[in-house]
Parts: C-alpha cells; sequence; structure tokens
C-alpha cells in the first residue's frame, strides 16, 4: 500500500494565512510516501513545508507561484498506476471535464490530477480518473463559491486506488472516500 | 612576584599542616590514655597553627577544616570525661588556661557546646558568654573562622520552639539573639577587612572578602530554619535587626551581598507582608551597590511565588504590593541618575512580569509601567548597545505572550511609545514578533481603529523608516518579512461590511506608501480581501444594501483598480495583468458590465504594452481566454472586441506550437454551453482551422530547417477539439472533416520523413480508443460516432 497526497491553491500567503491547523496535525511527517500538488503555493515556504512531511514531492506550475521553473506537466509512475498532474489554467475551458479529458488521452495517464478551480471532484471516465483535490486553504476562487478546504490521499495498493478525500466543513474534518480498480496491469493503457 | 607569593603560601600551609597533624598525633595518644593534661597541651599547641596570618582564605580554610575534624575527636573525649566524673564546669574554667587566646577560644567552644548538652547550665547564658568571649580576637579572618565554629558547634543546641533546650526561662528570642550577635559581629569583622592593607590591594582584599561572605551569610540562613522565627518574630526582630546592620555598616559589598541573601533565605510570604521595611531599606543603601539587580531578583521571586498558586493572589493585592514596589523603583531610578538604561529597562521588565503575574487584569498597570519607562527613557535618543534593545524586546515580548491577544497589546498607549526608542532594525525585530504572535493565536483584527494601530507599530516592515537603506536587508530575509506581512492581512476580518471596507482603506493607506519592493507582496493580498468581501455582498440579498452604504461592489472596484494601478511603479505586469483579471470576473458576478470592461482593457494594455517574455505571455493568453470564455456580463459589442484582441495575440504568438495551441482554445470563446447566445459553430470551425493551417506551417519548417517531420502532437490535439465539438453537436463539425483529419494523421505518421514520437502515438492510441469506447456506448452517443472509421 502506498500512500499518495494530493493537494494545491494553497495560495500562501495572497489568498491565505496557513493550513487549516486539523489538516496541519494531520500531515505528519513519515506516513506519506509521494506527495502530488497542482500547484499554487505560492511561496519557497510553503514548497519547504511539503517537503518536510515527505520528500519525495512533485509540482506543476500554477499562475501565482513564485517559483517559475516548475513544469507545467508531470507524469510518474507508481506501482500500476501512471499518474499525470497538471494546475489546470491551461486547458480550457476551465474546469471542463472533457477538456481534461484530452489531457488525459495525451499524457497518457490512468489518473490525472489537476487544480485551478478549487473544488474538489474525482470523475471516472473511459480512459481512467480525473482527480481534483480542491484548495488545501480553502482559498478564494472567482470560479467556485464557497470553497472548502480539501485534500485528497490516494491509497494505491496493485491495480485498485481508494481515493480518500478530507474536507474541513464548518470546522470538522470529513472524510469521504471512492473506489477505483484498473481492469489490466498492461503499461501502456488502462481500460 | 605573585608567583613567589603563591609558592610561599603552599610552603606555609604545608607547614601548618604538618605542625598541625603533628600535635594532633599527641592529642591523640593523649586521648588514649585519659591525659585531661596532656591532651589540652596539645590541643592547644594544634590550634596554634591557627594563629597564622600569613594565609589567604581559602588556605586557611583548608587548615580550619583540619582543625576541625580533631576538634570533633576532642569533643567526644570532653564528654566521656564529664561521664567519668569530672566537672564540665571545672573543665569549662580549666580551658582558659590556655596560653594564646585563640586556641583558648576554640577550645571554650568545644566545651561549650559539652556544656549546653549537660544541661548544668542554660543554654542561653552559655551561648551569651561564649559568643561575647569571641570578641577577643579582632582580626578579620581568624575572628571569621572562629565565629563560623561557634555556629557550626552551637546550630543543634539553640533554645528553639520544640527543641529539648527549650525552657521557662529561656526562648526562641535568646536562640534569635544569639545568633544576631555573631551575625553582627561577624559582618563587622567581614566589612574591617576591606580597609586593611594599601589601596593598591584593594582588588585582591575584594576578591578575598567574596570568598569569606558565606560565613557571615550563613547566619542568615540558620535564622530562617530556626522554627519558632514566625512572622511577627521576624518582622519585629530579625528583619530590623538586620537590616539595621546592612544599612549601618556602610559597605557596598556587605550589602549588596546581604540584601541578596535576604530575599533568597527568607519565605516569600514573609518578604510580602514587610514589603515597606525591606523597600524602604534600598534608598539607605550605598549609592554604588547594584540595587537594581537585587530590586529585580526580589520582583522575580515575587513572581514566581504568584504563580505557585492562586491561593497566594489576595495576599498581594492585601498589601498593595504593586503599587509599594512601583514606588520603590521609581525611587531608586530617581535617585541614581546615571543609571544605565539596560538598567532601567531590567527593572521595568522585572516589575513588568511581576504585574502580568500577579494583576494580568489590570492594564492599566501595565500600561503605567511602559509609561514609566518612557519617561526615563526620554531624552536618551534611540538605544545603542544590542543588551538594551534585547531587554526591551523582552519588556515588549511580554504582555504578548501573557495575553495572546494582540487586542491588549493594542489598547497599552504606551506601547508604541516604547517602541519608538528603538532603532529601525530591532524595531523590525520586534514588529516580526508582534506577527508571529498574531499568526500563532489565530487571532482576527476586527476593526479599522485597531488595524491603524496594528499597523503603526509594524511600520518598519511596511515601509522605509528614515536612515533605513533597504539594501541592508538580505534578499531572503526581505521576501520572508513581507510575506509574513501578507500572512497579516489575512488576519484582519469583519463581517460587517462597512467595516471591513474601512479596514481595507485603512491596510491600502499604509502598504501604498511602502515603495515599489513591497508592493507586489502587499498588494495581492489585500485585493483578494477585497474580492472576497465583494463576494459577501453578492450572497447579501439584494433589499438589504442601503442607499448611502459605501460599502457597495461597484466602490470597492474603485479602490480596487486604485491598488492595482500602484503596482505599475514597481513594475510587476504579469501580477497586475492577473489581478485585473480576477476583478474583471469579480465584475461579472456583480453584473457591472462597464467596470469589467474597463479591467479587461487594463489587462489587455499591460499584455501588449508590458509583457513581452515568450513564456509569459504563453501563460498570460490562457489566462485571458480561459477568463474572457467564462463571462456572461458582456454584450455581443464589448465581446466580440475582446474576443478578437485574443485571437489576434494568440496567433501573433512567437512559436508557431504556441500560436497553434492558443488559437484552438479561442475557439472555446465561440461556443459556451450554458449561453445559448454563444454558440457560433462557424467562428468555431473558423479557429480550428486556424490553426490547422499554423501547424501544418509548423510542420514544413520542421522538414526545411531539420530535414524531417516535426511532431505530429499539434494535429492530434486538434483533432481532439473536432471531436469535443462534433460531441457538443456543433453542426459545422462534420464526420468527414473529422475523418479526413484522422487520416491525415495516420499518414503523417507513416510518412516517410516521420521522426518516432512513442508519445504522439500513444496520445493518437488513447484518442482512438475514446472514439471507440464512444461507439460502444451505443444510444445518441453511439449513433453519432458510427461513421468515424478508425
Amino acid at each position: 500500500m502506498v500512500l499518495v497526497l494530493a493537494l494545491g491553491d494553497l495560495h500562501i500567503p495572497h489568498r491565505a494565512p496557513d493550513l487549516p491547523a486539523k489538516f496541519k496535525s494531520m500531515l505528519v511527517p513519515g506516513k506519506i510516501q509521494h506527495i502530488i500538488c497542482t500547484g499554487n503555493l505560492c511561496i519557497k515556504e510553503v514548497h519547504d513545508y511539503l517537503k518536510t512531511i515527505c520528500p519525495d514531492l512533485h509540482i506543476t506550475r500554477g499562475e501565482y507561484d513564485e517559483e517559475t521553473r516548475y513544469p507545467e506537466t508531470k507524469t510518474l509512475t507508481i506501482g500500476q498506476f501512471k499518474l499525470g498532474i497538471c494546475h489546470g489554467h491551461q486547458v480550457i475551458p476551465w474546469g471542463d471535464l472533457d477538456s481534461l479529458a484530452m489531457l488525459q488521452r495525451q499524457l497518457d495517464v490512468d489518473i490525472l490530477v489537476t487544480g485551478h478551480t478549487h473544488q474538489f471532484t474525482a470523475y471516472k471516465h473511459e480512459a481512467g480518473v480525473v482527480i481534483n483535490p480542491g484548495s488545501a486553504t480553502g482559498a478564494y476562487s472567482s470560479i467556485t463559491y464557497d470553497v472548502n478546504p480539501s485534500f485528497v490521499l490516494m491509497d494505491i495498493d496493485g491495480l485498485r486506488v481508494v481515493v480518500y478525500v478530507y474536507e474541513l466543513i464548518d470546522g470538522e474534518v470529513k472524510v469521504d472516500k471512492i473506489d477505483f480498480k484498473k481492469t489490466t496491469a498492461s503499461a501502456n493503457s488502462a481500460h | 612576584m605573585h608567583h613567589n607569593g603563591v609558592e610561599d603560601e603552599e610552603k606555609w600551609l604545608a607547614a601548618g599542616i604538618t605542625g598541625l597533624q603533628q600535635n594532633a598525633f599527641y592529642m591523640h595518644r593523649a586521648l588514649d590514655s585519659s591525659n585531661l593534661k596532656d591532651a589540652l597541651k596539645y590541643s592547644a599547641q594544634m590550634l596554634s597553627e591557627l594563629r597564622t596570618s600569613r594565609l589567604s582564605p581559602q588556605k586557611y580554610y583548608e587548615l580550619y577544616m583540619r582543625a576541625f575534624d580533631e576538634l570533633r575527636k576532642l569533643e567526644i573525649f570532653f564528654k566521656e570525661e564529664t561521664k567519668r566524673g569530672c566537672s564540665i564546669v571545672e573543665l569549662y574554667e580549666l580551658v582558659q588556661h590556655a596560653g594564646n587566646i585563640l586556641p583558648r577560644l576554640y577550645l571554650l567552644c568545644t566545651v561549650g557546646s559539652v556544656y549546653i548538652k549537660s544541661k548544668e547550665a542554660p543554654a542561653k547564658d552559655i551561648l551569651k558568654d561564649l559568643v561575647e568571649m569571641c570578641r577577643g580576637i579582632q582580626h578579620p579572618l581568624r575572628g571569621l573562622f572562629l565565629r563560623s565554629y561557634l555556629s557550626q558547634v552551637s546550630r543543634d543546641k539553640l533554645p528553639d520552639l520544640g527543641s529539648e533546650y527549650e525552657g521557662d526561662a529561656e526562648t526562641v528570642s535568646d536562640a534569635v539573639e544569639f545568633v544576631l550577635q555573631n551575625f553582627t559581629e561577624m559582618n563587622k569583622l567581614w566589612v574591617r577587612m576591606q580597609h586593611q592593607g594599601p589601596a593598591r590591594e584593594k582588588e585582591k582584599r575584594e576578591k578575598e572578602r567574596s570568598e569569606l561572605r558565606d560565613l557571615v551569610g550563613k547566619n542568615l540562613h540558620v535564622l530562617s530554619q530556626i522554627e519558632g522565627v514566625d512572622l511577627d518574630m521576624y518582622r519585629e526582630t530579625v528583619l530590623t535587626r538586620v537590616l539595621e546592620q546592612v544599612v549601618n555598616c556602610k559597605d557596598e559589598i556587605a550589602q549588596c551581598y546581604l540584601m541578596d541573601c535576604i530575599i533568597q533565605v527568607f519565605p516569600d510570604e514573609y518578604h510580602l507582608q514587610t514589603l515597606e521595611t525591606l523597600l524602604g531599606a534600598f534608598p539607605q543603601l550605598q549609592p554604588s551597590v547594584d540595587i537594581k539587580t537585587v530590586l529585580s531578583r526580589l520582583m522575580d521571586r515575587l513572581s514566581n511565588y504568584a504563580a505557585s498558586s492562586a491561593e497566594v493572589l489576595p495576599e498581594f493585592f492585601q498589601v498593595e504590593a504593586f503599587a509599594k514596589l512601583s514606588n520603590a523603583i521609581g525611587k531608586v531610578i530617581e535617585a541614581q541618575d546615571d543609571m544605565p538604561v539596560i538598567g532601567v529597562v531590567t527593572l521595568y521588565s522585572s516589575l513588568l512580569t511581576f504585574t502580568l503575574q500577579v494583576h494580568p487584569d489590570r492594564l492599566d498597570f501595565v500600561d503605567q509601567i511602559l509609561g514609566a519607562c518612557v519617561t526615563k527613557l526620554s531624552g536618551k535618543g534611540k538605544l545603542e548597545d544590542s543588551k538594551s534593545r534585547k531587554q526591551v524586546v523582552a519588556l515588549l515580548s511580554a504582555p504578548l505572550q501573557k495575553y495572546n491577544d494582540i487586542d491588549i497589546a493594542l489598547k497599552l498607549s504606551n506601547y508604541p511609545h516604547v517602541m519608538e526608542y528603538l532603532d529601525n532594525g530591532t524595531k523590525k525585530e520586534m514588529a516580526s514578533v508582534i506577527i508571529q504572535s498574531i499568526m500563532k493565536n489565530k487571532t482576527l483584527i476586527s476593526n479599522s481603529e485597531k488595524v491603524e494601530a496594528l499597523f503603526e507599530l509594524i511600520k518598519g516592515l511596511i515601509k522605509d523608516l528614515e536612515g533605513n537603506l533597504q539594501s541592508e536587508l538580505d534578499e531572503e530575509d526581505f521576501h520572508e518579512e513581507q510575506n509574513s506581512v501578507a500572512r497579516l492581512i489575512q488576519m484582519l476580518h469583519n463581517d460587517d461590511p462597512e467595516e471591513m471596507l474601512k479596514i481595507i482603506c485603512t491596510v491600502k493607506k499604509h502598504i501604498l506608501a511602502g515603495g515599489p519592493k513591497r508592493l507586489p507582496f502587499t498588494v495581492p493580498p489585500l485585493i483578494f480581501n477585497a474580492l472576497k468581501l465583494i463576494r459577501r455582498l453578492q450572497n447579501r440579498d439584494e433589499n438589504v444594501a442601503e442607499e448611502d452604504t459605501a460599502a457597495t461592489p461597484k466602490k470597492i472596484f474603485q479602490i480596487l483598480n486604485q491598488i492595482i494601478e500602484a503596482l505599475s511603479s514597481v513594475p510587476v505586469p504579469e501580477v497586475a495583468m492577473r489581478l485585473y483579471l480576477q476583478c474583471a470576473e469579480a465584475a461579472d458576478d456583480s453584473d457591472l458590465e462597464p467596470v469589467a470592461y474597463e479591467f479587461f482593457t487594463q489587462a489587455y494594455l499591460l499584455y501588449e504594452e508590458e509583457i513581452s517574455d515568450s513564456k509569459a505571455q504563453v501563460t498570460a493568453i490562457h489566462l485571458i481566454i480561459g477568463t474572457l470564455q467564462r463571462m456572461h456580463v458582456f454584450g455581443v459589442e464589448n465581446r466580440d472586441t475582446l474576443t478578437h484582441k485574443a485571437t489576434g495575440y494568440s496567433a501573433k504568438l512567437l512559436k508557431k506550437p504556441d500560436q497553434c495551441r492558443a488559437v484552438y482554445a479561442c475557439s472555446h470563446l465561440f461556443w459556451v454551453d450554458d449561453q445559448d447566445s454563444i454558440k457560433d459553430g462557424e467562428r468555431v470551425l473558423l479557429c480550428l482551422k486556424r490553426a490547422l493551417r499554423i501547424a501544418n506551417a509548423a510542420q514544413q519548417m520542421a522538414n526545411a530547417t531539420r530535414g524531417s517531420g516535426g511532431s505530429v502532437a499539434l494535429f492530434i490535439e486538434i483533432l481532439n477539439k473536432y471531436l469535443y465539438f462534433f460531441e457538443k453537436g456543433v453542426t459545422q463539425i462534420t464526420v468527414a472533416s473529422v475523418q479526413s483529419l484522422i487520416e491525415l494523421i495516420t499518414n503523417e505518421m507513416q510518412g516517410e520523413n516521420a521522426t518516432p514520437d512513442p508519445t504522439a502515438d500513444a496520445f493518437f492510441a488513447s484518442t482512438l480508443r475514446f472514439i471507440q469506447f464512444q461507439k460502444d456506448k451505443g444510444g445518441a452517443v453511439g449513433e453519432k460516432y458510427e461513421a468515424i472509421k478508425v
């Protein structure tokens, strides 16, 4: 079992002062194997903080990130799954699932993790799964009203991935989970 | 010379020890054979070694300790002699025949110890006799050790409350009287040392005095251990007499040490109850005494006492401790005109700690202390040395740590005045401390007055202070500093929109004075705060908004415009453009078409005039297209103008692939799902065809320059867009057009000039799979895709 933390759009310090305390106390170093970050941290301090939770950190560039050298997209393989990361402001219309599906085909990945809308979604279609972990700080968004802080934890085990979403609603952390299964283990495709 | 001196001392000590051991040997022989006469003779000879004047206190102590051990054996012998019938009174008489006075007195004390134990005479009489006989030795070093011996042997024989030596006629008062007398005499001897010997050896003498001080202090310790000394006796007798001696001896070293001793040795409740007397002694001390350290220690002890349990607090109120301490400090500072700043601040720091512990609810006390500090600091200019600065920072941090609520610190009227005396660097340090305190406690600052006060306090971070060269600060540190200000801005909030707007205006006023280096950090958080406010106003019921409220979206947008404009002075066009687009979207939500258009205009101008870096342009154009795509407030004309411009920019990007992608992104500007008025299939197709032409051109360029075909990736991307619109039902996207595109790509990939490209292959493969999948869905979707052959 491999734990992958997916989060993004923190927008510290432009739109939020810090991660919610309840999230911070959950994110303990040493428990997570990989971190996937969709971008818009925005400052180095946040990068350093994420590194203390887990040194294997994969970030893509958001349009407000101070560090301009993060890549636009990134792909990586974890166990039987190929994952792709992209902030999402490059995919127009923003938040449009069909356009995101195109990106997924282009990157040829089973799981596409993307952000920008600050709205948690987990959507399965024929080629795989598109996950948006939302905004970990509940930052203001022009796209989504009423943003609740949220992040995603993926438990990858063989051909199965369980996606846990953690949302802070009215001061309480609520958890939900969704199951996804790959049908074949072939390296090139997923049906 | 000194080297010789040390060597000689070693020799003398060795000689003394030898002499002592020799005589001790004979003394033991006498003891073994119960020969009293010889025992007395040899013990006296042994004790003669202590008559030396040649040894320093450390060395004399070594000699003394050996004599002490031998005298214990002698004491046991005396006790046994009395059991054998020898009269203790006679023995007491006998030892006084010893030739020299010092041995005589040591022996007398030793016998005296046995005498008291025998109870043949009242303890108080014997003690009185002994303490007075010891006056025979006026040499400071020898006298101190002799009296120390007396103190040691009498320790367990005092007529204390509940002791076996207590009687009707003798009580605790007698015990106290004895110890006080011994103490007084010892102090006199100790002080006399200061004036012995030549002036040039003063330093040496003071060092030696320091080595002996615990001998004198021990008496106070003994007094504190006497059971029968209750508060009344302490107050009436002990403290009065001790202070009398301390004041009258007029010796700086003694006074400093003994005052401190009193404070450390006696219980805190006693100090509280005798506070006035104790504090009253301070002004009477020699001016050179370091009163502030002693006073600070007293206050620290009392602070800890207050912290130890809530039950003791009423005592503090009852004795009006704060008032007394405050007055005492005032008097001390007044009397010592030239007290260095660090001394003043340390005193007030200790008083502040005390006050926070004992009277946390009395902000007026806290403010009073700060005010007194300001008064004393005024006229001294800014603090120069780092110790003083550190102490002031500690002073100012104490209320923050105690109350965990910046609101309280903001209520202290003298708080900012104290900060004025810090140099710029320390002001900034303090500002950071304040911000950290706010962030740690997650306190929200909720009205504009508080914000104003707060920003005054942290102004060192907000703008350049006089004489402050910005280049001094390391860039990374500067970023960290400004980011902390940015985070702080997120902590300013009030649910009432009017008040929130006031807060925003206050912050705006301060940060706009911050200079070009700070604006990129401070402007964005303020903008987003304002956007959040606008959203809250939108959520409110329309009818609630009154006529003359200041907080309307329109007015806020005007303010936003002004703030973003300030960024042009830096300049940071990319940031400014993003902020204009955010505002445009917010204006869209508020249905303010002219405002939204104006923001778009500003964004476009920045794009045209200021953003020239290719990579930046690509991101910028996607932001423009993405934002424009979501706008629903624009009428046809405005929308057309903006769209036309956007497509124009897209086609003019430097690199062909970037052009291609931007152009096909523009296709979405002509088809918006939830707006029936924006469904122009013709223009969608035009965009896609234009993208195709650019892709072709790119392909040809690659052929020409590199001799081989470029990647077909662009074609595959465009194909996916065709499929997107095909599925939406855009009639102009025909099956034929999709089919021909598929064939084009297939040919390209199989052509002679084709460069192998696994990524493109995978992309094409997954696209074809998608088409198949859609076909397999059946129903309406399946039908649509049926015609496409893969």
